[in-house]
């Protein structure tokens, strides 16, 4: 019940908040925070009250389920259902909603109504995609957001934001339809080998792991989610979008949009298509080490702020691939990890940069520069987010890549040495961002500037708690995942942790030590 | 009942079709088009008929009736259209109308 | 007491959280009294922890304590555990004690500077993260702190963001710094990835106590972690051939150069090899190289630091050159006499830092040695405390720590069973030279005739940390005798309990005593070369300096030409690519689907012409070819 009062409270939400923009347009914005409120509030009940529920028994496999029919003659159903991984997600969702809203909260003048109709609804289609667990009602969500999303960039974009807006509606659009027909087919297979025609993501599972045709349906889904990740050769939709989007635009767009890519792979992909995935594996390491080293080296050439910011996400997100297709629990916990990780960070930047602009309205990088002087709260703020970005230990998203990376080690080291060579380039832009904006040549004569306000303040604040307390403390999102991917440990064909841990060698050796450890002290 | 000469009746629509289509390709004027249009109708009704008589079927006979119906209908619209026409542009040259592409 | 070690390094944490949220708000005056107390009471704290390890030292004692577990998945948990033994006693004591010192000088030299409670925050930091890196028990615990120190180290480079002179010039060496340690960090993090594969745990006593059982001595495994960890150290410590980086960084404030360029943060990569050492004696040929990174180190710094003309850059080349001397004793063995080491020069090196700190105000910011000069009368403590911490840098015989410290070094390269003639050979051609360039950096800033007027009198707060560290050059050294005379040697006792002793040549080809004499006539003899060359006769140099010798004066100033060889092979093409390739290839290839369709735009809406009479005709001809196909078929 909870899952379908979330997504109702949203759109709901949006509705009450285009009707009463009639009376006063300043309704809308507070509806839409109240909505976000509501919902996070109940998502971190929820969460509070499950932590101790969490076990690792088979039939316990959802936090909470629900199910009606919907189609029934076509086998669709309305089926939500929520684990450790769409907890964390959504509650992810509505945290940075609320970081989002509240960062472009004066921002926003023409047709407040509609702007925040289309953010509430938007958010609601990511909320039902975390939670869909019906193929059809999964890509019901995923058209849904859509919509929204192009609504936003286009009339409250930038201002190249028409032909952003079409290049992403274009790209995700061609790529959501071939998932559309890989649905399909699976639907059809399924049916034809046994009777039942359902499109329930519980029967599906194992109908099809290996063959020609797992393997090309699989295709379908990729690309949609290669597209929407972004991973080479599909970013290029990517910086044009996220540039031109308004704020709230590009911290959805990036922080959480991607992030329904990464979950569909691992809730869909790898479960759906065990041993096709598994043949693909390489490939799709390859792609995400060329993702990490090519989107970085482009993210460092870049002149427009915006832009930077956002091939570093193709950076980040090559670290999803990598750990996607390297079939094992660490590098699992480390891509759910990097979804909380790179969400926080890149949305954390994108506040960054509008705050910026806000104040000087350039996004060039070579007429910044100094800007400490004027605003060292921002500039204390960036710091800290800049070291997300590049992974600095103490801050999750380190925990995240030393996790990917330490998995997929495992799997091939070769890979993962270049992978890890991302640490190393993800500096050279890094650093790019920080010193361009806030060090270096002295630019701040040319602006008036005033550091952060106390709405600003409560927003990088909350990022870097949120930051630092993952960071430190990663248990809580590990633990609550962990039957989750307990769950998709099973269903792999061949299992590489399991023969580890079969070494006799080591197992004893480490049993051994542990005894001797307890009488040091 | 003596031998119709089918083929010379069918030679005779198809002479009066493209006596049509040749008037609605090269005149201007969009009466006359409109006219055309009116014998490449007759010359399909005429084939009907001539089809009618050879099968020794009624078919042929309710088509041209059905064509005849249709193409008052068709001539009433047309004439209406073209009155407006000449009333908005002053001109009864079908290439005025080029301007409604865009 | 012992158990709540945790204390240590909360409280220069607790120093950087309150400055950094509040510390423009607070008065002035609290800012120094916050950022020098905290780091007091950790010295306080560690001394006290320090007089009760002591009661207790016994071979494997140490003391742990568990704070919480970072994550945990399968039987993977590393865990924030702080470890204490003898080895990290010695290194946190050397943090917290002499980091107060330079805390303390801090209080006076920044006062004037509108960054006074950054400056704090950002020490304060430091010495957070120090604390975490050689307190941890767990490699990831301590790769923390080790990326904390990188980043600290960077923000403080780039301490004067917009100096207006020299902004891009600081804003690039602190990014130089923080990528090339950064690429001996990645190296790192992979030794970590392979010993989590292999141990499934990074727990350093474990992976030490394992490591034996589970690799056999020259295993690929073995030799790979070993050589993964050195280049984190390399990195690090500014070690060939990672060293470019540490003389840019002396872009920093002179404090910072003292505490994290000089005594502590560049001696991590010592603390990691030392404390991993059992892994390097399962790969005797990553050790054996570790002892020849030192000594070409050690022998390449130390002729960069003759021909600078910046006090600071000389004494930066002369760290990476000390360094090295600790690189050469940890790779034969010497562990102890490389922890010894890095404890003296850790005193001596502070205290030029902050001598040369001192002098640089009193010339009104003015690097060249060249144009300072005359300058022991007028500031006489500077000038004693500089000579002693020169002294034992030159490591003049019997009276300076620095004679004890590196004497060992170079005994156990030369009688060591891993040592050998060569190692010893370079490493004492580089004391003689180091003796050279540390007596030509005294006599041109002290001696000779004035060039810049100073009226510039140091406080209390400055002068006070010069005569701690200045008598701890000189007296540190008595507590580790050589053999050979006194056999006073409580210093590698306390670390026995947690390193291996060296073991030695039955019958070595010399004496210590030989050994002993040769160099401490060497060091002197650079004493008075520099006199001659600089105060008595400087003619003769001067003109081999700007005529035939010019080209090998640039090429030793330059660092051996490190930078331009890493600028043409790496930050060149990179720059390049980025620049070439700006808009993205692979966007002008979905551009060209895009602009095809365009062009197919343009061509078919010719065709639509709005008469009706073409259109017509299109219809007629269409018609015609299908009937014609359907008839032919």
């Amino acid at each position: 019940m909870i899952m379908i009062a979330l997504i109702l409270i949203l759109m709901i939400g949006g509705i009450l908040a285009w009707l009463l923009s009639a009376v006063n347009k300043n309704i809308p914005k507070w509806i839409s925070l109240i909505a976000l409120l509501t919902d996070l509030l109940i998502i971190v009940f929820f969460w509070s009250n499950n932590a101790g529920n969490i076990s690792f028994a088979q039939n316990n496999r959802w936090l909470t389920e629900v199910q009606y029919e919907w189609i029934p003659q076509f086998g669709m159903s309305f089926h939500l259902a929520m684990d450790g991984i769409s907890l964390v997600m959504t509650a992810l969702t509505f945290f940075l909603g609320i970081a989002s809203l509240l960062s472009s909260w004066k921002n926003v003048d023409k047709h407040t109504g509609f702007y925040h109709f289309n953010l509430l609804w938007l958010l609601a289609g990511i909320t039902g995609v975390f939670l869909a667990m019906d193929l059809m009602l999964f890509y019901f969500f995923w058209e849904i957001m859509l919509v929204p999303m192009y609504f936003i960039m286009v009339i409250w974009g930038h201002e190249n934001s028409k032909y952003a807006g079409w290049k992403f509606f274009l790209f995700t659009q061609i790529s959501g339809l071939m998932m559309l027909l890989s649905i399909i087919a699976l639907f059809v297979i399924h049916g034809n080998a046994t009777q039942v025609y359902t499109f329930d993501y519980m029967a599906l599972l194992g109908s099809l792991a290996g063959g020609p045709a797992a393997f090309w349906i699989m295709c379908g889904f990729l690309i949609a989610f290669f597209v929407k990740l972004p991973s080479i050769p599909f970013h290029s939709w990517l910086p044009d979008a996220y540039t031109e989007s308004p704020v709230a635009g590009s911290v959805i767009v990036a922080a959480l949009m991607s992030k329904t890519a990464a979950y569909g792979l691992i809730r869909f992909v790898i479960p759906l298509f065990p041993e096709a995935a598994q043949n693909f594996a390489i490939p799709g390491i390859i792609l995400g080490v060329a993702s990490i080293l090519y989107g970085a080296k482009l993210s460092y050439g870049q002149l427009n702020l915006k832009r930077l910011i956002s091939f570093s996400s193709v950076s980040h997100m090559g670290f999803i691939l990598v750990g996607v297709f390297s079939f094992n629990t660490l590098a699992y916990q480390g891509v759910l990890m990097q979804m909380v990780a790179h969400g926080l960070s890149i949305a954390a930047l994108f506040i960054m940069a509008e705050f910026v602009y806000d104040r000087t309205g350039k996004m060039d990088v070579n007429e910044m520069g100094g800007f400490w002087d004027a605003m060292p709260n921002m500039g204390g703020f960036t710091v800290v987010f800049i070291m997300a970005s590049l992974g600095l230990p103490g801050l999750v998203n380190f925990v995240a890549e030393f996790l990917i990376l330490a998995g997929a080690w495992q799997y091939d080291i070769v890979l993962a040495v270049l992978a890890t060579l991302g640490l190393i380039v993800s500096v050279t832009y890094s650093m790019r961002i920080l010193q361009k904006v806030f060090h270096q040549r002295n630019h701040t004569h040319s602006y008036s500037l005033h550091d952060i306000s106390v709405r600003e303040w409560v927003v990088m604040g909350s990022l870097t708690v949120a930051m630092l307390w993952l960071g430190f403390f990663p248990q809580s999102v590990i633990r609550i995942a962990k039957p989750a991917f307990e769950q998709m440990k099973m269903i792999q064909p061949e299992n590489k942790e399991a023969t580890r841990e079969a070494n006799p060698l080591q197992s004893s050796s480490i049993i051994t030590f542990t005894a001797k450890k307890g009488g040091g002290l | 009942m003596s031998e119709l000469p089918i083929n010379a009746g069918l030679v005779l629509a198809a002479l009066l079709f493209l006596t049509g289509l040749l008037g609605v390709l090269i005149r201007r004027n969009i009466l006359f088009m409109l006219m055309s249009v009116e014998i490449m109708f007759n010359a399909a009704g005429l084939a009907f008929v001539l089809g009618g008589a050879k099968w020794g079927e009624a078919d042929g006979q309710v088509m041209l009736i059905f064509i005849l119906a249709m193409a008052a209908a068709e001539v009433s619209v047309g004439l209406a259209l073209i009155l407006q026409m000449h009333r908005l542009f002053k001109s009864v040259d079908s290439d005025v109308l080029s301007i409604m592409k865009d | 007491m012992v158990t709540q070690l945790w204390l240590i390094p909360a409280f220069p944490l607790a120093g950087f959280l309150i400055l950094s949220l509040f510390g423009t708000r607070l008065p002035r005056k609290m800012v120094p009294l916050i950022g020098v107390g905290v780091v007091g009471v950790a010295a306080l704290i560690t001394i006290i922890t320090g007089i009760d390890f002591l009661q207790h030292n016994t071979a494997g004692y140490f003391v742990e304590q568990h704070l919480w577990t970072w994550f945990s998945i399968g039987s993977f948990s590393p865990e924030m555990t702080l470890h204490l033994d003898a080895l990290s006693l010695c290194f946190i004591f050397v943090i917290t004690f002499v980091g107060f010192l330079i805390h303390l000088y801090s209080a006076e030299f920044m006062k004037d500077d509108k960054g006074y409670s950054r400056f704090f925050a950002y020490i304060n930091l430091f010495i957070f993260s120090m604390l975490t890196l050689v307190l941890a028990n767990d490699l990831l615990l301590l790769y923390l702190g080790w990326e904390g120190v990188g980043l600290c180290s960077f923000l403080l480079i780039g301490f004067w963001y917009n100096d207006s002179v020299d902004a891009e010039k600081n804003a690039y060496a602190a990014r130089k710094s923080f990528l090339i340690t950064r690429i001996g960090d990645t190296a790192m993090i992979l030794g970590l990835f392979l010993l989590v594969k292999d141990f499934d745990t990074l727990n350093i006593s474990t992976i030490l106590n394992e490591a034996p059982n589970v690799w056999t001595a020259n295993s690929s495994e073995a030799v790979w972690a070993a050589v993964l960890l050195l280049g984190g150290a390399l990195g690090k410590s500014a070690q060939l051939p990672l060293q470019t980086w540490l003389p840019d960084a002396m872009a920093g404030p002179s404090p910072v150069s003292a505490l994290i360029h000089a005594a502590t943060m560049v001696t991590a990569g010592v603390y990691l090899l030392a404390r991993t050492h059992v892994l390097f004696s399962l790969a005797p040929s990553i050790q054996l190289l570790v002892a020849i990174i030192g000594a070409a180190t050690l022998f390449i710094a130390s002729f960069s630091a003759l021909a600078q003309h910046d006090i600071k850059r000389v004494l930066a080349y002369s760290t990476i050159s000390q360094i090295g001397y600790m690189f050469l004793a940890l790779g034969v063995g010497a562990w102890s006499a490389a922890i010894f080491h890095f404890m003296i020069h850790a005193f001596f090196k502070a205290l030029l830092f902050l001598a040369a700190g001192a002098v640089i105000l009193a010339v009104h910011h003015e690097h060249s040695m060249f144009k300072m000069g005359g300058l022991r009368k007028k500031l006489p403590v500077v000038f004693w405390t500089f000579l002693f911490g020169s002294a034992a840098l030159a490591s003049i015989p019997l009276v300076t720590a620095g004679f004890y410290s590196k004497d060992a070094i170079l005994w156990y390269s030369f009688a060591g069973t891993n040592g050998s003639v060569w190692l010893w050979l370079t490493g004492i051609v580089a004391a003689f030279v180091t003796s050279l360039y540390t007596f030509r950096m005294v006599f041109l800033t002290f001696f000779g005739e004035e060039k810049t007027p100073t009226h510039y009198k140091p406080g209390l707060a400055i002068k006070i940390p010069l005569i701690v560290l200045g008598i701890l050059s000189l007296v540190a050294g008595f507590i580790e005798l050589p053999h050979n005379f006194g056999h006073f040697t409580p210093f590698s006792d306390f670390v026995s309990t947690t390193l291996p002793p060296v073991s030695l040549l039955a019958n070595p080809a010399a004496g210590e005593t030989v050994l002993q004499v040769l160099a401490g006539v060497l060091a002197l003899v650079g004493v008075w070369l520099a006199w001659q060359l600089y105060i008595k006769k400087p003619e003769p140099l001067r003109q081999f300096k700007y005529g035939s010798g010019a080209g090998l004066f640039r090429f030793l100033h330059d660092g051996w030409k490190f930078d331009q060889l890493y600028d043409v092979v790496f930050v060149k093409p990179f720059v390049w690519l980025s620049k070439i390739d700006r808009r993205d290839f692979v966007d002008r290839i979905y551009g060209a689907v895009g602009f095809f369709n365009v062009a197919m735009n343009v061509v078919f809406s010719r065709t639509q012409n709005g008469k009706l009479r073409y259109y017509l005709l299109g219809i007629g001809i269409g018609a015609f070819i299908v009937l014609t196909i359907i008839l032919a078929l």
